[in-house]
């Protein structure tokens, strides 16, 4: 129908190819290698052992700066999750105190329906701790980075499903710290040079090296490698799970709920034919 | 349908309208279940419908008043007499029939756990008041015994018993 | 063309009501009996596909209010509350954000159907202005209702364009806080526009009934853009266009549920899941996809002119750029209704297909280099159609001759 338009639009995407690269310079967005997850794609799940270690981290290793005031205890066993034990939760909850005006001394220890406590009594402890910057609360974190594609990647991702862009960003950053900063790059005082960070010097020292955190076996008997590596996958997969708790069950819903629409198209498609039979037009 | 067609097609047809249209009522019912779902509690809420608590601390004679469900609830540690007193009392003096058995747990019958509301209008009796040893509601005179039975005044029931069990001697769970 | 009513009340009850409140009647003669072009192809089922996005997004938002705190402390967590906790809340949520674009998507492919096929042309001249009205309304809808997550961009896209205000001359940084509420964006702009965003959706229905009404009056452009003749060129709009359109609706969910379940949050930006802070701006402020090329427009008058500056330069242009839309009636004089039979209009239409594209791309664009000079070019081309091409095409172009009828234009074309 439209073939003029067609033809017009075969060049204009031509021509906005062409413009790809300028997109890149524009900006100052850091290659980010993307990772392969086992929560990525239509028929993506998490990886239970995966989030009990990321869980072990995020606990060990970064909760002393990092909050999770989105997240309750009780999210720990709930399906679709790390998915540890009742019982486990309750004794993990209990480790922790929380504010309650109604309890002696104004603290008590949680249970599982209290959230993840801050470290810190407000934002200027906070910072005050950390040289001035400010951890940032791990419960959306994941969602609130990406990674900007170029044309006509972004599209693509569109139709892939691309949604972690976040996770992506964290592991090359846990990963892209430096010795020695490049020639020329001035680090000060309280500074680290980071490959994958904007501006290349984050107020955060490395978090993670080899060895650091002892993996136990999983509840399938399974182990995990103790490396950098290991651990930034592990800990951005749990801040995905974080952010996105429900996402095994939404996808899952998903793939019934777009078999249902292409096969009700179909009907109604034969519908349509069969009721418009016979009718010029 | 306003056009012509031939007959031996009908049945196909009438097949086809029927088959779409219900799987078109099967996807709608499919969307407009969790539209009303969305109004039952949600997981927050829910994660509050059952707490545990630690009843090692109320001395004997000790009463504390907790929050379930946003509702108070006494938890009272009973002594010896009241607990006498309170089987002593005949079925046929009360209003609202029970025996003190049937609002305890077997082995921990010192531990009286209710609803803090008068069965009467709601408000929160006051405790170790009234002419029963029990609980006495200011707001319009009904008094309770030692099981927290009606005894006298407009309440039309004894206070609530919820719904709890004893995991440990000392840990109970409400709800 | 518009009293068709063949309705007789079946029994007694129905002719009670009939004599009282005619809904059934009403319903029969615009619903179903409506006679309606035979020759309509797919691109006018998104009249429907709009009222189908437009029932989806009230209904998914009365259900997100009944959820949601209009505070600056509690709406981020709210929306996350909504997410984590209320029963199949992460679905409905989603819903409703890619509803708003999808809504978008419907929209700009009705107003472009109308634009290639001379929808707007007479006597359709109201109908038309209708259909403005409901788009501009739409986009503040939208535009409110993206600030009530408080996330960094619902603050600072709120920021950025209620400083549109305050370039109206003399009164316009009074209007601006008369907007807000306060100095800058804060819990007084966020309350408000938590009840306007409520409000707006059915004002929107009660226009969207009103653009309904103008078109049964002169009944639905064609394809061809021959009025109908006689029933011959017509079928009832039920069951054939009924069932036409559900199929369409049936499609246009499919990518709908593929962004809700597979890719909720492609449509909007990462810095939105950071709480507002007034204290940080994010490194580039971009408003959600559906706003850019109008963003664009705005932005490209960046030189002043005479004693316009060039803030209020933008504000103009990018009113005009609305205003052009408002009066295309009289802008396009040609006598030929369709870009099906206008050779050489067809070009200037798919470049401004093209160009709108353009605009959209460049608005999410960093306002540096080679993006400033393209935003200006696409910006000169948007008037140009509309103020100069489309005048000029009424007077020199000479169209292909036009079917007599839609009977003559779809003779033989019977699919059995």
């Amino acid at each position: 129908m439209f073939n003029a338009k067609s033809i017009l639009s075969a060049i204009a995407l031509a021509g906005a190819m062409l413009l790809a690269p300028a997109a890149q310079a524009a900006g100052e967005a850091v290659p980010i290698e993307k990772q392969s997850w086992t929560f990525s794609g239509i028929f993506g799940t998490y990886d239970q052992n995966q989030l009990q270690r990321g869980f072990q981290i995020f606990r060990e290793v970064c909760a002393s700066c990092h909050g999770a005031r989105l997240i309750a205890f009780r999210n720990l066993m709930e399906p679709g999750g790390p998915e540890f034990s009742e019982a486990q939760v309750r004794a993990l909850a209990a480790e922790y105190e929380v504010a309650d005006p109604t309890a002696e001394g104004g603290m008590r220890p949680a249970v599982p329906a209290d959230r993840w406590p801050s470290p810190f009594a407000n934002e200027q402890e906070a910072r005050d701790a950390n040289g001035g910057a400010l951890p940032p609360d791990f419960s959306v974190l994941a969602k609130a980075r990406g990674v900007t594609d170029a044309f006509p990647f972004w599209v693509f991702n569109y139709f892939t499903g691309y949604q972690e862009g976040g996770v992506d960003y964290i592991y090359n950053l846990l990963t892209g710290y430096h010795e020695e900063a490049p020639e020329g790059v001035e680090v000060g005082d309280g500074q680290y040079y980071n490959e994958a960070f904007p501006g290349h010097l984050i107020g955060m020292a490395p978090p993670l090296a080899d060895g650091l955190v002892s993996y136990g076996e999983g509840e399938d008997g399974s182990t995990a490698p103790a490396t950098l590596d290991q651990y930034s996958r592990d800990v951005a997969a749990f801040m995905m799970w974080m952010a996105e708790p429900h996402l095994v069950s939404r996808k899952q819903t998903g793939f019934v709920v777009l078999l249902f629409l292409v096969l009700f198209a179909g009907l109604m498609y034969a519908t349509k034919r069969k009721l418009w039979a016979g009718i010029e037009h | 349908m306003a056009t012509q067609a031939e007959h031996t097609t009908t049945n196909r047809r009438d097949f086809l309208y029927v088959a779409t249209g219900a799987v078109g009522a099967v996807g709608a019912a499919a969307v407009v279940w969790p539209l009303i779902n969305q109004l039952n509690p949600d997981a927050s809420t829910l994660a509050l419908a059952s707490i545990q608590y630690d009843v090692s601390p109320i001395e004997e004679g000790q009463s504390v008043t907790i929050t379930w469900r946003g509702l108070p609830v006494f938890v009272r540690h009973r002594t010896p007499a009241e607990i006498e007193e309170a089987r002593a009392v005949p079925l046929s003096e009360l209003k609202d029939p029970e025996t003190d058995e049937e609002r305890v747990k077997e082995g921990h019958e010192q531990w009286l756990i209710m609803i803090a509301n008068c069965t009467h209008l709601g408000c929160v009796p006051v405790g170790e008041a009234g002419d029963f040893d029990g609980w006495f509601c200011p707001c319009h005179g009904s008094h309770y015994d030692t099981a927290g039975r009606i005894r006298r005044g407009p309440a039309p029931a004894n206070l609530v018993v919820p719904p709890y069990e004893f995991l440990s001697d000392t840990l109970v769970q409400i709800g | 063309m518009s009293e068709h009513s063949t309705y007789v009340p079946g029994n007694a009850v129905e002719k009670w009501l009939d004599d009282r409140l005619p809904v059934v009647r009403f319903a029969k003669e615009h619903l179903m009996d409506f006679p309606t072009p035979k020759n309509l192809n797919y691109w006018w089922t998104f009249g429907a596909i709009l009222v189908m996005c437009l029932g989806v997004q009230i209904v998914t938002g009365i259900i997100l209010a009944m959820h949601y705190t209009p505070n600056v402390a509690m709406a981020f967590d709210s929306v996350e509350h909504i997410r984590r906790n209320v029963n199949g809340g992460r679905i409905i949520q989603a819903t409703h954000a890619v509803g708003a674009s999808m809504f978008f998507v419907a929209l700009y492919v009705h107003i472009f159907r109308g634009l290639f096929y001379g929808s707007y042309k007479a006597p359709r001249e109201i109908l038309w202005i209708l259909g403005v009205l409901i788009f501009v309304l739409t986009m503040a809808t939208a535009f409110m209702g993206y600030i009530l997550p408080w996330g960094q961009m619902s603050f600072w896209g709120a920021t950025v364009i209620s400083n549109i205000f305050s370039a109206i001359p003399l009164v316009g940084e009074q209007i601006k806080q008369l907007v807000l509420g306060g100095f800058a964006v804060g819990n007084p702009t966020l309350n408000r526009f938590f009840s306007l965003h409520y409000l707006l959706p059915f004002i929107i229905a009660a226009v969207v009934a009103l653009h309904i009404w103008a078109l049964h009056v002169p009944g639905n452009n064609n394809p061809v853009g021959v009025e109908v003749k006689d029933s011959r060129d017509t079928v009832p709009f039920h069951p054939y266009y009924t069932m036409k359109d559900l199929f369409a609706m049936v499609v246009f969910l499919i990518p709908f549920a593929w962004f809700v379940f597979f890719a909720p949050d492609i449509l909007g930006h990462p810095d939105n899941y950071i709480e507002a802070n007034s204290q940080v701006t994010p490194a580039h402020i971009v408003p959600e996809w559906y706003l850019l090329p109008f963003y664009t427009i705005l932005r490209a008058i960046d030189f002043n002119v005479l004693f316009i500056d060039s803030k209020l330069g933008g504000v103009i242009a990018m009113a005009g750029s609305m205003l052009c839309l408002l009066v295309v009636p009289w802008l396009d004089t040609s006598k030929v209704r369709s870009g099906a039979f206008r050779p050489m209009f067809k070009w200037f239409y798919a470049l401004f297909v093209v160009n709108f594209i353009g605009l959209m791309y460049l608005g999410a664009q960093p306002a540096e280099g080679i993006y400033v000079v393209l935003a200006k070019v696409c910006t000169a081309y948007y008037f140009i159609y509309f103020l100069v091409v489309l005048p000029v095409l009424s007077r020199i172009e000479t169209p292909r001759p036009l079917p007599t009828s839609i009977s003559e234009s779809v003779l033989g074309k019977a699919h059995s």
